[in-house]
């Protein structure tokens, strides 16, 4: 486990150390997960690698560490309620709209290509 | 009686064990419902920490600071989305171009009419300028709103919100709009609702939650390098 958590912290920690040496408006702790992916693929790691089962085990409870920011909710009450129209408006239009956008232009773009490739 | 009181107040501990235990109950009910779509532990979780923390009229900041401990790992969490794309590699042949055009053609339609509606329906530049990083997750989503000059606290709500709304909902109507293919309904999704969405698929198909995180940074990186020229464009 201290050997996948070495991996998961290293990466973070070059991540966030590159994009402020950089000073490019990327997280981190994404330049970690790219490093990660390199490193995974660089050394072809089996499934049963430390960093494999630490981080399986984090991300089994991705949605745990959300929470003390969705608590947040509650400074922001009176403005939610005053605000109510447009911000569930905007919310639910746009996450829809964009949420279309990209499965049906992916899902052309993939369909063109294997046509494309097929004749 | 009231130094203990005192102690709980001022020790992480209780908050912690609160946080951790209404999530364990987000999870379980999960499980009771056989994976009912509302039952999200996040929005169990969130919920309950929510009613507890004004009942025992605890400040916010207090409580954020309290579960640092827990927040600080979305970090960690965020580089370990490696692993499940590692194992689905092979499924990225032939995707990388469609899914470089999409994502980005979806971070623009994501700022934009957030932005839009938001003015549309009656609301002013300054909310507007928080709805608009909405899509990325949420330590992005606080980076952009202050360069917007937006209330960053309530952008990172926002992005929960568009989170927890997608691991409630994102399933069912991708599967309305037809979309079929494992790697674009992970794909389409990650673009939405981030880490939260991405939770939610890891946990039901691992094909979809690898695409769903590849596609959260790909997003994070898109709207972050858009945004200064949309914004010029949106926030004249």
């Amino acid at each position: 486990m201290i050997v996948g958590l070495l991996w998961l912290l290293g990466c973070q920690l070059v991540g966030e150390v590159v994009v402020r040496l950089l000073d490019v408006p990327v997280p981190g702790p994404v330049v970690g997960l790219v490093l990660l992916w390199a490193v995974l693929t660089w050394r072809r790691t089996p499934d049963d690698a430390p960093v494999v089962r630490t981080g399986d085990a984090l991300l089994t409870h991705l949605q745990l560490l959300f929470v003390p920011a969705g608590v947040g909710v509650i400074v922001f009450g009176a403005t939610l309620r005053e605000e109510a129209v447009p911000l569930s408006l905007a919310l639910v239009g746009s996450w829809v709209a964009a949420l279309a956008v990209v499965g049906w232009s992916v899902g052309l773009l993939l369909r063109r290509a294997r046509s494309g490739g097929e004749g | 009686m009231s130094e203990t009181l005192a102690w709980l107040r001022d020790s992480p501990l209780l908050m912690l064990t609160v946080t951790i235990g209404a999530y364990q109950l987000g999870c379980w009910l999960r499980g009771r419902t056989g994976g009912h779509p509302v039952a999200q532990p996040v929005l169990v979780a969130i919920v309950v920490v929510a009613a507890t923390v004004l009942a025992l009229d605890v400040d916010y900041a207090d409580y954020r600071a309290d579960t640092e401990l827990i927040a600080f790992w979305l970090g960690p969490a965020t580089v370990a989305l490696a692993i499940p794309l590692h194992r689905q590699a092979a499924r990225l042949r032939g995707l990388v171009a469609p899914m470089l055009v999409g994502l980005t053609l979806g971070a623009i339609v994501s700022v934009t009419t957030a932005a839009l509606l938001v003015r549309l329906a009656g609301g002013d530049d300054l909310l507007a300028r928080t709805a608009a990083p909405k899509a990325t997750t949420t330590p992005v989503a606080i980076g952009l709103a202050e360069s917007l000059d937006a209330i960053a606290p309530l952008a990172a709500v926002l992005a929960i919100l568009a989170g927890v709304l997608g691991a409630v909902a994102g399933p069912a109507v991708l599967t309305l709009l037809r979309i079929r293919d494992p790697r674009v309904r992970g794909l389409a999704l990650g673009s939405v609702s981030h880490g939260i969405g991405t939770g939610r698929l890891l946990h039901d198909d691992e094909t979809q939650g690898a695409f769903s995180g590849l596609a959260m940074g790909l997003t994070a990186l898109a709207t972050s390098a858009l945004m200064p020229l949309l914004s010029l464009v949106l926030f004249p």
